[in-house]
């Protein structure tokens, strides 16, 4: 017997899923902009997610039994859908300027010191704050400091970077069965440490550098070693006894640099990789090379693929081009931004592409 | 004067013991709920009297038991919330000190009802004294064969267990209490699930405060439906405020609901009135989280009506010219309170309590405390009036639980009715810091304009 699927509409596009699908979950099958950023949530992680509020959405229809909207904004990362149910991302304002708010709260103890940080080209906040942020803070006080923790031979911590979002917490948790670390304090003076100056050592600790989606848990190994748009990533495997030891190797010429896991298009890990293969084997005699791997055009790290010898060359937009200078993500609620087209006229139930007849206010 | 149900024999030397208590009517209602009625009725008995929590939210006592899950096999928890941190509120305090068996005679017929076998009272680590008080009157009632196995032979067995918190405020929130309870950091978890299916160890649970538990003791004892013809519309029964601030009598008081704010600041049976002579200038009153009101809407409504002590009046007109019942924790501030000052106290306490889980209260609390430090020290700007308004606003309903609003509401209100004291602040720094307010004429609800 086929399971029961529940619709639900994401910025005016409908998508059916499985019962106990999140939001986010839903919203990434259809994916675009339509699926919200995410700082703390990790799909991998059991318990993670909830916690940062960048991925808050407004829920304007409930579900079909009780259409009453949500009064609060809610976190699609932790919420189900129910069927019927009709959520507003990108195109609720409620949600845009809430979101606005998270991303400078995010930033206010944040150094922006993009040039000299190692995660520079592969942070998440970089890229929200860039798509949902603005322009300028309006924090004026000094950011906080806090003691350096020695974590080991392997992971650096910055305190002052972190953002909180728990991941690292959560994958000690539950990948080395050992409490290696945690949240210390409350409020804005909480900070990751280990109890008392504790090295991280556990075999698959490493992955801590992955889960971090900002610069607060960077590899020693690597730190200004290179700039990640400067590397070429490979697909590589070995046999490894520990784990799967199908990792991303970060190369410039022969020489690897970094060894991470492979990463989905969310930016979350794979297959967690032990520390002998991230740290240890650095040659590329250690590995068997499957090929390039492929990196989204739009990231930071795939710049260095349309440069010249010296600069950059910026693709043409040519969607925005043709739309006025409008950015193309507004388009997923087009009725807002254009006096001609239909509010009940839904995107995805148009079998084919939109036509001008379809949003056309003298038809029925 | 009005009904005493909960404080009626507080008076009564040595009624903190057993016999004393006992002598005077104690544990019937645990005697006619387990021999005379199921726990059925005894929910339905609660859903008739009206009965709202009162740690703050006012959500129906009866229509929460009646939400909890009741898996096969599985026990089921009844959690008191006596971890009373909320600034301005310590009523829960005097009930358990005073008067601890009220609290464990409702505390048996809860567990009763609710089916719950083994049953905890979280309180506030400060209140150390308290929990020797309580786990003597537990010890008495065991004795006493209303707490252990076979309760008055009636097959039910309870047992009550007293926890300490280790003074975080934000474990005053269920879920954070019971996170603490489970020995965990207190961090307040993501509803749903909501305790009631998923609560203590992952079992139906159900988190009451103290009073609201005390509470079930005369329901049961004259009837839910003779408790809610006490107090009027959906406040029903009697209802314990924690007065203080700039009055005469500081205390706690248990009231019927049916009383105006007047009454309750000016007359000597309550407050009575304000220390020297003084205007009342504003007032909190429902506990530090909930909006500040200036005289002239404290005693009257925007309509012009008379505001009266319970939840519906004291919310008429939403925030914009009402507030909350909330705790009940009632500050008064008199004509020479600087509100600027209150509130930067308060935002001091939020910014210390917040347990730092979610970006918009972890960091919009520490945010707002810098710039009310700054206007209240001289160094404001008349801009930084309207960043505050605009991160209160971008707290308030985007975080985790509900520290976030406690947190933003006492900014957003202070700013509503008090705009020109902040103002004031910026643009007169040095008579500011000699505490020389000018501002007594908030304190004249008579000649001051009702703004709605």
């Amino acid at each position: 017997m086929s399971e029961q699927l529940f619709k639900v509409t994401i910025d005016n596009i409908t998508i059916e899923v499985p019962p106990g699908t999140t939001i986010l979950n839903a919203a990434r099958k259809i994916g675009g902009d339509v699926a919200p950023p995410a700082m703390c949530y990790y799909s991998k992680l059991e318990g993670s997610g909830g916690k940062c509020r960048t991925c808050l959405v407004e829920v304007s229809k409930g579900s079909e039994k009780d259409p009453r909207p949500m009064p609060k904004l809610v976190a699609s990362c932790r919420t189900t859908v129910m069927d019927g149910m009709e959520v507003k991302n990108i195109t609720s304002e409620r949600v845009v300027d809430a979101r606005a708010g998270v991303v400078e709260f995010l930033l206010l103890n944040h150094p922006l010191d993009c040039p000299i940080c190692d995660q520079a080209g592969e942070c998440h906040l970089q890229d929200l704050s860039y798509e949902h942020g603005k322009e300028a803070t309006r924090y004026e006080f000094q950011r906080r400091t806090f003691t350096k923790h020695d974590l080991g031979p392997y992971i650096q911590l910055h305190m002052t970077r972190c953002i909180l979002c728990y991941r690292c917490v959560f994958t000690a948790d539950q990948l080395t069965k050992k409490r290696e670390h945690g949240v210390l304090d409350r409020g804005d003076h909480s900070e990751i440490a280990t109890l008392i100056e504790k090295s991280l050592d556990n075999d698959f600790i490493g992955n801590v550098i992955d889960v971090c989606p900002v610069g607060a848990l960077t590899d020693k190994t690597f730190r200004f070693k290179n700039r990640v748009w400067f590397l070429k990533a490979m697909d590589a495997h070995r046999d490894c006894p520990t784990c799967s030891g199908k990792v991303t190797l970060w190369n410039r010429g022969d020489e690897v640099y970094r060894v991470t896991a492979r990463k989905d298009q969310w930016g979350e890990v794979e297959d967690w990789i032990c520390n002998t293969c991230r740290f240890e084997k650095k040659k590329t005699s250690d590995w068997v090379i499957e090929g390039p791997r492929l990196i989204n055009r739009h990231s930071v790290i795939s710049q260095g693929h349309y440069a010249g010898s010296v600069g950059t060359v910026k693709p043409t937009e040519t969607f925005k081009a043709v739309n006025d200078g409008r950015q193309p993500r507004l388009l997923m609620d087009i009725h807002d931004i254009s006096e001609v087209n239909q509010p009940g006229t839904f995107l995805s139930e148009i079998e084919r592409p939109a036509h001008s007849t379809d949003f056309n206010s003298k038809k029925a | 004067m009005s009904k005493k149900l909960l404080l009626e024999k507080a008076h009564v030397e040595g009624i903190r013991y057993y016999d004393v208590y006992r002598r005077e009517g104690g544990y019937r209602s645990v005697e006619k709920a387990l021999k005379t009625m199921g726990p059925e009725a005894i929910v339905e008995e609660v859903k008739k009297s009206g009965l709202r929590g009162r740690g703050g939210a006012g959500f129906p006592a009866g229509m929460k038991w009646s939400f909890i899950a009741k898996p096969e096999g599985v026990p089921r928890h009844l959690v008191c919330n006596a971890d009373e941190s909320e600034p301005g509120t310590f009523k829960d305090r005097y009930l358990m000190e005073f008067i601890p068996h009220l609290l464990i005679e409702g505390l048996i017929v809860s567990s009763f009802a609710l089916g719950s076998n083994d049953t905890y009272i979280y309180i506030r680590g400060e209140y150390a004294w308290i929990v020797d008080i309580l786990e003597q009157a537990i010890e008495e009632a065991k004795q006493n064969g209303f707490l252990g196995k076979n309760i008055l032979g009636t097959g039910f067995d309870c047992n009550i267990h007293v926890q300490r918190g280790a003074g975080a405020y934000i474990c005053g929130e269920e879920t954070a209490l019971i996170e603490s309870l489970e020995g965990k950091r207190g961090n307040p978890r993501i509803k749903p699930p909501f305790p009631a299916v998923q609560g203590l160890w992952m079992r139906p649970t159900v988190v009451n405060n103290v009073e609201t538990l005390a509470a079930v003791v005369p329901i049961i004892n004259i009837g839910g439906e003779e408790y809610a013809k006490i107090g009027v519309g959906r406040s029903t029964g009697t209802k314990l405020i924690s007065a203080c601030g700039n009055i005469n009598k500081p205390g706690v008081y248990e009231i019927d609901m049916t009383i105006s704010v007047e009454e309750f600041i000016y007359s000597d049976e309550y407050c009575g009135g304000i220390p020297n002579g003084k205007k009342l200038k504003a007032c909190i009153p429902g506990g530090s989280s909930v909006p500040i009101l200036p005289a002239n809407l404290l005693l009257k409504t925007a309509k012009g009506e008379t505001r009266y002590m319970n939840y519906e009046s004291l919310g008429d007109g939403g925030f914009a010219t009402g507030t909350m019942m909330g705790s009940g924790g009632f500050i008064v501030l008199d004509e020479d309170q600087c509100v600027v000052r209150h509130t930067l106290s308060l935002a001091r306490f939020y910014r210390h309590e917040s347990c730092g889980q979610c970006s918009p209260c972890r960091e919009g609390t520490g945010w707002m405390e810098k710039i009310l430090k700054n206007i209240e020290y001289g160094h404001g700007k008349l801009s930084d009036i309207d960043l505050l308004w605009d991160i209160q606003r971008k707290i308030e309903g985007n975080t985790i639980c509900p520290l976030g609003d406690a947190a933003a509401w006492p900014v957003a209100a202070a700013i509503r009715h008090f705009r020109d004291e902040f103002e004031w602040h910026v643009l007169h720094p040095e008579e500011a810091q000699k505490r020389n307010y000018g501002l007594a004429h908030y304190a004249d609800p008579i000649h001051v304009p009702v703004t709605a």
